[in-house]
Order: structure tokens, then sequence, then C-alpha cells
């Protein structure tokens, strides 16, 4: 069973990395975005091997969004909706060459230095409800911590991009009672 | 990917006669859904729900039409993945006590397939390199960044009664009390989600006439198949784990599980195809504000409702 698991996992990491390198490769924003979701999927492939079924179901779900408005954004700011004009993911590409090499080494060679420790205790029955434990319990502080900082980071971003403020839409002295903007929402406001 | 608690259907009959039951559920619904949608289109008359086995034989036959320099590789992966992540939906839906595939995170394995269904349809969009295509396909992505988030919120409303992710979890924490009784809204969010996953109804606008068809405008013979067929799928999918999550699965007087469950499934699939065929088409970005300004606070409202239940100890 361990054979078929490492045999499994392998063969998802080298699929994982030739998918990576083909983001660089190919020459549509299309192909790459999904060279990418691809590179993903295989790492959860690999998680879901491990027995980690709910980190594997999580990345797959969230990689899988996260590529989907990419793709949103790619008319926003790339003003290329259709991603037809050829283009690269490389840019200064002796640079980034080296760096992608370098921290590769660096990596690499860190999965055959570090003394790994060895697993005390058994495996969990579900991983899922120990998961669960770990983050609403001992690290639940972190996690709101962290849920706090990336919705700060989510307006401040929303309020940089966006174009049109409370200003335009309300008036100088938001006196307006209903807000002017060019297509109007869903609701009667 | 198997745990100790919960059998799989695949262990129990071997994985070939389980995956090979799955498929076969999926086609059966997915020709249930065509076949209720165009007895309805027709009025009632019930010849017409042959149509789609007619329209499903020709699609197989038919020549494919194609585009000006499409990007063939994407255009074609996204067509099979549609149809395969409809089924693969159905891996993780309760049938007669077992799932194909019983993880710790059903409901993550549902919500997965239906997030890379989103992905999926964009591909088909994008593919053909043809304009109404892609604002198709752009339309569908918009329009799940109102529904998604909602639709998680539904789900795992579900998760946090049953105090488990896991969907035959969930049928037997209804055993006293179907979970439709105290997250009514949860009900409906999800299956308003599962239509818009299958832009399906009101949610067809990425399939609109103003947009002369929109992701399915320049598909043909068998990728047209796919596509159609894993929508009718994935909305057969909806019904059926609409069934599990909040009425009870196979829960019922008289009858045997398996027969409440498929008439349940199929008074749900009736009860979507005649309303949704009666709702007029959404326009995406008004359809956003009102997901975004009423649903998304209504649903955490319900899953705040189903937590406080949780704790007093509603579902126990």
């Amino acid at each position: 069973m361990n054979d078929v698991v490492a045999v499994v996992g392998v063969s998802l990491g080298i699929v994982a990395v030739v998918l990576g390198v083909a983001v660089f490769v190919v020459d549509s924003m299309a192909r790459a975005t999904f060279a990418l979701l691809g590179s993903f999927l295989a790492i959860a492939g690999i998680m879901l091997v491990l027995d980690l079924p709910y980190l594997a179901l999580v990345t797959a779900l969230m990689m899988t969004m996260e590529m989907a408005v990419m793709a949103v954004f790619m008319i926003m700011f790339m003003m290329n909706p259709a991603g037809l004009m050829p283009m690269t993911m490389v840019h200064n590409a002796r640079g980034s060459a080296g760096a992608g090499l370098g921290v590769f080494a660096v990596l690499a060679a860190g999965v055959w230095l570090v003394d790994w420790p060895t697993r005390s205790g058994t495996a969990p029955a579900d991983a899922t409800v120990q998961l669960g434990e770990a983050i609403m319990g001992q690290y639940m502080l972190v996690m709101i911590l962290v849920g706090v900082g990336l919705f700060a980071t989510i307006l401040s971003g929303t309020v940089l991009a966006t174009g049109r403020g409370r200003y335009d839409r309300f008036g100088p002295d938001l006196r307006r009672s209903r807000p002017t903007d060019p297509v109007p929402g869903g609701l009667p406001r | 990917m198997t745990e100790a608690a919960g059998a799989t259907s695949a262990e129990a009959w071997g994985l070939v006669p389980a995956v090979g039951l799955v498929v076969v559920a999926a086609i059966t619904l997915g020709l249930l859904v065509a076949a209720v949608d165009s007895v309805v289109l027709a009025g009632g008359r019930p010849g017409a729900a042959l149509d789609p086995v007619r329209s499903a034989v020709r699609s197989v036959l038919e020549q494919r039409r194609t585009t000006l320099a499409p990007d063939r590789l994407l255009w074609r992966l996204g067509s099979s993945a549609a149809f395969v992540l409809a089924v693969l939906s159905l891996a993780v839906v309760p049938f007669d006590g077992s799932t194909l595939v019983s993880t710790s995170a059903d409901l993550v394995w549902f919500n997965a397939a239906e997030a890379l269904l989103w992905a999926a349809v964009w591909l088909v969009g994008w593919g053909p390199n043809a304009v109404h295509s892609l604002v198709g396909g752009y339309r569908f992505l918009a329009q799940g960044l109102g529904y998604e988030l909602p639709l998680m919120f539904a789900l795992i409303s579900t998760g946090i009664a049953a105090q488990s992710l896991r969907t035959t979890d969930v049928v037997a924490a209804q055993a006293g009390l179907w979970f439709v009784a105290t997250m009514p809204l949860a009900f409906v969010v999800f299956l308003a989600g599962g239509a818009a996953f299958a832009f399906w109804g009101p949610f067809a606008a990425p399939a609109g006439s103003d947009v002369a068809g929109g992701v399915l405008s320049e598909l043909s013979g068998p990728d047209r198949l796919l596509v159609d067929g894993g929508r009718a799928i994935f909305l057969g999918a909806t019904a059926a784990m609409a069934t599990a999550l909040f009425l009870g699965g196979g829960a019922g007087p008289l009858l045997p599980a398996t027969w409440w469950f498929v008439v349940k499934t199929v008074t749900l699939v009736t009860l979507l195809v005649v309303v949704g065929r009666r709702l007029p088409v959404l326009r995406p970005d008004r359809f956003v504000e009102v997901s975004w300004v009423v649903l998304v606070p209504a649903a955490l409202v319900q899953a705040l409702v189903v937590a406080v239940l949780a704790l007093a100890g509603v579902y126990r």
C-alpha cells in the first residue's frame, strides 16, 4: 500500500512540476492560467493520496476559484479579455530563471539535509476533525487576526482600484438619496 | 480516501460496479431532467419526453462545426470537464445508505466539483475564439461571484447541524427532524445555486438568446452533448444532493428508503424545472448586487441560527 502511495505521489509531483514549467512556456494567458490550475490540482491529488481529504479538496476548491477570478481580472486590468495576443509570463528571463533555479536548489537540498522528525503516535481516524479542532482551538487567535488582515487587504485593494468612490455616487456633500451609477444594480436604492 | 466510519459502495460491491452505478445514475438523472424539461416546454405533451434521447443520438452522429483559430485543447478540455465533473459530484451523494467515495469532507468535494465547473464553463466560452461564446463565459464567472458564497454557507449549515462534513452523517443526523425545517433558506439557496451552476432557468444568462446562445453558441456534435448533458446531470445531482442534505434522504413511512429517495429526487427535479421555466432570466450584474446585499447576509444569519440550535442540542 505504501509503495502505491509513493508511486502515485511522485508521479503527481512530476505532473505538478511539468505543468508549473508549462506556465512559463505557453504563449497564452488562458493556457498559463490553466497550466497553473493543473499544477495545483496535482498537488491536491498528492494530499488526497496522503489521506488528507479536507486539505486536498479545499486546495482544489480555492485554487480553482482563484484561477477563475484571475480570468475576471484579465479583463479588468489586462485589456486583453480574450487573451488572444501572444504573451509571455516571463520578464527579465535570465534573472528570473536564476532566481527560480536557486530557490528550487535550496528547497530540494533542504528536503535531503533536514533531519525530519519521525511520527509519534498514530494517524487520527478523521484528520478533518483534528484539523478543525486545531484551527478553532489552539490557533483561533491567529486565524481571527489573519481573517481581519485579509479583510482589510480586500477593502484597501478595492478602495485603491475603484474608479468611482462615494463622492462620485452620492455627490460632493453625500446628500443624494439615490446614487448615480452608470449601471443600476438589482436593488431599488 | 476511505475512512473507518461509513462503508462506501465501492467497498461493498467492488470499485467497477460502484462506479458503473454512479455513471448509470448520472445519465438517468440527466435524461430525467431533460425529459421533464422538454415535456414542460411542450406544454405537457408526454411524447416530448423522448426528444432528448433523439437529440442526444443526433449529437453523437453530427459532424463538429469549428471556428477560426480555436484553442482546441482548452475547448475540448472544458466540454469534457463539464460532463465529468457533473458525474463526479454525484460520487458523494448518498444513495441507499452509502456513497461511491466517502471522505471526511464530502461537502467540500461537492463544492470543489462545482468550483471546477466554474473554470470549465469559462474554458468552453474561451475555447472557440468567438465573441458571443466569450461573453457567455464571462457572464457565467460574474454570476458565480454572486451565488458561490451563499451556496457555500448553505452547504456548511448542514455540516454544522450534523457536526460532520460526511454526507452519510448528514443524512443520519436528520433521523428526528429534516434539515429543511430549521434551514429553509439554506435549502432554497442550495437549489438556486445548483441551478445557477447549471446556468439554467433564471440563471441562464450565460447561454442567453441575447448573446446568440452565449457559451453554447459554438458547440456542436459530441461537445454539445457533453456540455448539455453535464448541465442536466448537474441539475439532477443538485436535486439528489438536496434530498440527502435537507429532506432526510431515504426517510419516510411504508416504502423502502431507496424508493423514498427516488420519489423525493424526482419531485425536486420536477419542481426545479417547472418553477425554473416560469421565471424570467436574471441579469448577472443585477443579480450580483442582490446576492451580496441580501443573500450573503441572509445565508450567514441562517448559518448562525443553525449553529445556535446545534449548541442547544436540537440536532441530537
